[in-house]
């Protein structure tokens, strides 16, 4: 597990706020933790008191639904030990942070980091920042400063008392010569509290939290894009005057790749229509002839990936090895990858497992990618669905060759992020085409375009052959996956590296060829390979005799994070293979950004076929938890997200070209569908440590209900959608 | 064209081609933006307004169809933002992205209104419109019969 460690030579840079209060951004040496933290270079902190005693907190992460909005201020609001009531949440300046240095270390927001990952300099802000303010207090007082307590926004010595915000602006003077320790665990007054609701419910219950593409500027009009339908292809003519008459339009504006194959991020090679109001730009756009070089992707479908993927599996793969020569974890006792093969050969108890499969899926974030732009000769203002900031206005800087000092890039709340707000080139659409036309435009992505233009998440095969052991366990196992060529590593991760101590194993590993865009797409990886692995545990442990649950209590012994979460499935689960006629429970474990979520399933099957997802519960082990009620909210979430697709969900590549790119052909999870029953139990080890929380309960719950219909129906379902399987 | 629709119990006249989706008259012509476009073909229940008391989907059906109609929109179930269905919203914490809830809220109210004391069943039926890809269903559920009980109480 990750621990973190930080120096705390650092130090401050305090000025006082235009209110008169404290401001506070805390420089920690570029050297300490730099690396654990992901590269960057300075880390940093903003708080501001007022007067009134009002902590405002910004968060320089997003806020997609996953409450990095409350979490930062949260732990801030810890080590300040001011009461919750008085915490107001603020959004960040990324004009500031990229022209100084990142102010803010990263504004990056993925991968469930925002607690586990972030946490050493955020808590350090609110310790410091109360620690200036009983120095202040002991000052002023002329009392010793080991006199003075600082406990809920109030400072007080013997009989002499006064709020924070009295104090603010004579904190803001004070250097401190040593950097206060963060908390420990156990001292925690405010995390971990059942009761903490996130900041931004209210807004959200009355329309006026502003997205993207809620923003109004003075004068602007509106796009919509269109890239080439074949993911690669490029643009080759358009006719404009075809359309030019149509009601309310009033411009087309190519919209021009420079890179030969595109990185997430760069513009694509397309056109746009700008109108008077959105639909018709949207109108014109899907009448106006156009002419695309559809590249190299043209003829593929799912039937020749498909076939490509069972080509590659049928034959040995590249093995992966680490620097020792070893595969992963659990395989540096006694492995022997070479050896696999004649052990198998050898055995006279194989299991042959079939090929498993998931295909692309998509993000459909609730709110089509959207940007705002509104470029002027001395200045640029952007608002746009992003999960990267930063990134976003260095970005778009780039794309209008302008300097970042006058690029301007408005934080919004986004309607949902999942990793596609890592992928998008929206905002360079946004900004090139309110450059070429001179006004303010919104660019909106109709659902179609969206779909067919994401940053998919990639597909994966992968199948297992093992020799058991006389004990009914497996002696030797090999696996091997395939995946595509832009990210490989998806289709392996949590494989190669599974927990489960088996003494010989060997992991193979090949990819097709692939020409749609891929991307991080809620727990990467993991949400595809952890339906294979842990329906191929399930299998091994029914050929060798085990119940599901002990083989795996049985093959991960000694490992306590995992041994706590199985345990309590075996325990608080009501766990047996054994129900009447067409019921099943299933179990499946996964790890991904270091938490460890079991779920266990419990199903029905009528006679005619139907499936009803009865119960699902979980079981996490992330070591901390700051927030039980965001965690339960991640964990209920993550858990809908992805049976949402295994369920219903897989895109269908025809001629290159994603074909169902709307809600009535790319179908989801609806409140009828959803399990009656969701359970969450948070399972925390002693030996503590920072876990993520918005993803991980995905994973485990598609083969978790998998292995459940096994037990009801005695038919294992190897792909998805599963609604598509003949139960 | 000057069309005049009734948003909120107030008579807007809008300058707008008849033909124009309602979702994008309410957000771009009379400027209220808590609805909002998800799909565009109906599926979503993200554009989810409330007409002469039934839930509907602004998104394809032209302004013109509304007028003379009593359209109400998130903006209009309360003033201070305690609406029973807000209400439980708030305490139940539906919200994630927040970005479906517009739609979500305004098909629950339809809903209560209706049939102040409804069942699962009839949840999931008035529900079925509205797609939430943060995965709230189960709170949503929950809030709307902690709604009915907030408003019988
Ligand atoms: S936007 Fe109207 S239903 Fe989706
Ligand atoms: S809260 Fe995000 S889509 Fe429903």
């Amino acid at each position: 597990m990750n621990k973190l460690q930080i120096s705390r030579r650092n130090f401050l840079r305090v000025s006082a706020s235009a209110a008169g209060g404290l401001m506070v951004s805390i420089h920690f040496p570029s050297m300490a933790g730099a690396q654990e933290m992901g590269g960057g270079a300075e880390i940093n902190a903003w708080l501001t008191i007022d007067p009134d005693n009002i902590v405002s907190i910004v968060t320089p992460q997003t806020e997609m639904g996953q409450g990095a909005f409350t979490a930062v201020p949260l732990m801030v609001a810890e080590e300040l030990n001011i009461p919750w009531e008085n915490v107001r949440h603020v959004f960040a300046d990324a004009n500031r942070h990229v022209n100084n240095d990142n102010l803010y270390t990263t504004t990056s927001t993925g991968g469930s980091t925002t607690v586990s990952r972030r946490h050493p300099y955020i808590m350090q802000a609110g310790a410091s920042a109360r620690e200036r303010l009983r120095v202040a207090a002991a000052n002023r007082w002329s009392v010793p400063l080991e006199s003075v307590v600082a406990e809920q926004g109030m400072l007080t010595s013997g009989d002499m008392q006064g709020t924070y915000g009295d104090f603010a602006a004579d904190a803001a003077e004070v250097t401190l010569e040593t950097e206060p320790a963060i908390k420990a665990y156990g001292d925690w007054w405010l995390l971990g509290k059942e009761d903490i609701k996130r900041l931004d419910i209210p807004l959200k219950t009355n329309g006026t939290a502003t997205y993207p593409i809620d923003v109004v500027v003075e004068g602007m009009v509106y796009a919509a894009c269109q890239a080439c339908p074949v993911p690669e292809g490029r643009l080759v003519s358009y006719d404009f005057d075809a359309v030019k008459d149509m009601p309310g339009v009033i411009a087309a504006v190519e919209l021009v790749q420079t890179k030969d194959v595109p990185s997430f991020t760069d513009l694509r090679s397309g056109v746009a229509i700008v109108a008077e109001s959105w639909y018709q730009a949207k109108n014109a756009l899907a009448v106006m002839p156009i002419t695309w070089d559809l590249g190299r992707g043209a003829s593929m479908s799912n039937e020749s990936m498909a076939a490509e993927a069972m080509q590659l599996i049928s034959q040995p793969g590249t093995v992966l090895l680490d620097e020792e020569g070893n595969i992963g974890r659990g395989l540096d006792q006694g492995v022997n990858h070479d050896a696999v093969y004649g052990i198998i050969e050898a055995s006279t108890n194989v299991v042959q497992g079939d090929v498993y499969h998931r295909p692309f899926e998509t993000h459909a974030t609730m709110m089509p990618p959207c940007a705002v732009a509104d470029v002027k000769e001395d200045r640029c203002d952007i608002w746009t669905f992003t999960q990267d900031i930063a990134r976003s206005l260095n970005e778009a800087a780039d794309q209008l060759g302008r300097d970042t000092t006058n690029v301007f890039l408005h934080q919004t709340y986004l309607g949902g992020g999942f990793g596609g707000g890592y992928n998008m080139d929206v905002h360079r659409q946004a900004a090139a085409i309110s450059a070429e036309i001179g006004r303010p435009v919104k660019v909106i992505r109709s659902r179609e375009e969206d779909i067919a233009q994401d940053s998919q998440r990639p597909p994966v095969w992968g199948t297992f052959t093992a020799a058991l052991g006389e004990d009914g366990l497996p002696e030797a196992l090999v696996t091997h996956f395939v995946g595509e060529e832009k990210m490989p590593a998806f289709a392996q991760r949590g494989v190669a590296n599974m927990p489960y101590l088996i003494p010989n194993r060997r992991h193979e590993n090949s990819s097709i060829q692939n020409h749609i865009p891929i991307g991080f797409h809620r727990a990467p990886g993991a949400n595809s390979t952890g339906f294979i692995v842990e329906q191929m545990v399930d299998e091994m442990a029914q050929a060798g005799g085990w119940d599901p649950l002990e083989w795996r209590l049985k093959l991960t012994e000694g490992n306590e994070p995992w041994q706590r979460v199985l345990l309590a499935m075996k325990e608080k689960s009501g766990w047996t293979t054994d129900m009447g006629d067409g019921e099943g429970m299933g179990c499946a474990v996964v790890e991904s950004h270091g938490t460890i979520a079991g779920c266990v399933a419990t199903v029905a099957v009528s006679r005619r076929g139907q499936l009803f997802i009865d119960k699902l519960q979980y079981f996490i082990n992330s070591g901390y938890v700051i927030s039980p009620l965001t965690a339960v909210e991640q964990a209920e979430s993550s858990a809908i997200w992805e049976m949402s697709h295994a369920m219903f969900g897989g895109l269908v590549i025809r001629d290159g070209r994603v074909v169902n790119t709307n809600f009535d052909s790319y179908t989801m999870m609806r409140m009828a569908d959803t399990p009656p029953v969701i359970e969450v139990s948070l399972e925390m080890s002693e030996d503590q440590w920072w876990g993520g929380l918005g993803e991980p309960t995905g994973p485990p719950t598609p083969p978790a209900v998998a292995n459940a219909i096994f037990y009801a129906t005695g038919t294992r379902v190897r792909s998805t959608p599963i609604a598509q399987a003949t139960l | 064209m000057a069309i005049t629709l009734n948003i909120n119990g107030e008579d807007r006249s809008l300058d707008i081609d008849p033909q124009m989706p309602l979702l994008w008259a309410i957000r771009e012509a009379a400027g209220l933006t808590g609805t909002k476009f998800g799909c565009g073909i109906a599926q979503c229940g993200n554009c989810t307004v409330i007409i002469d008391g039934n839930a509907v989907r602004s998104c394809n059906q032209p302004a013109a169809t509304a007028a003379g109609k009593s359209i109400r929109t998130i903006e209009s179930i309360s003033e201070n933002n305690d609406h029973p269905v807000q209400q439980a919203w708030q305490e139940l914490t539906v919200p994630q992205c927040g970005y479906c809830q517009s739609g979500q809220i305004m098909s629950a109210v339809a809903l209560l209104e209706k049939s102040p004391n409804p069942s699962d069943r009839e949840i999931d039926q008035a529900m079925a419109g509205n797609i939430c890809r943060c995965g709230t269903y189960p709170r949503i559920r929950a809030a709307i019969h902690r709604a009915a009980e907030i408003s019988s109480s």
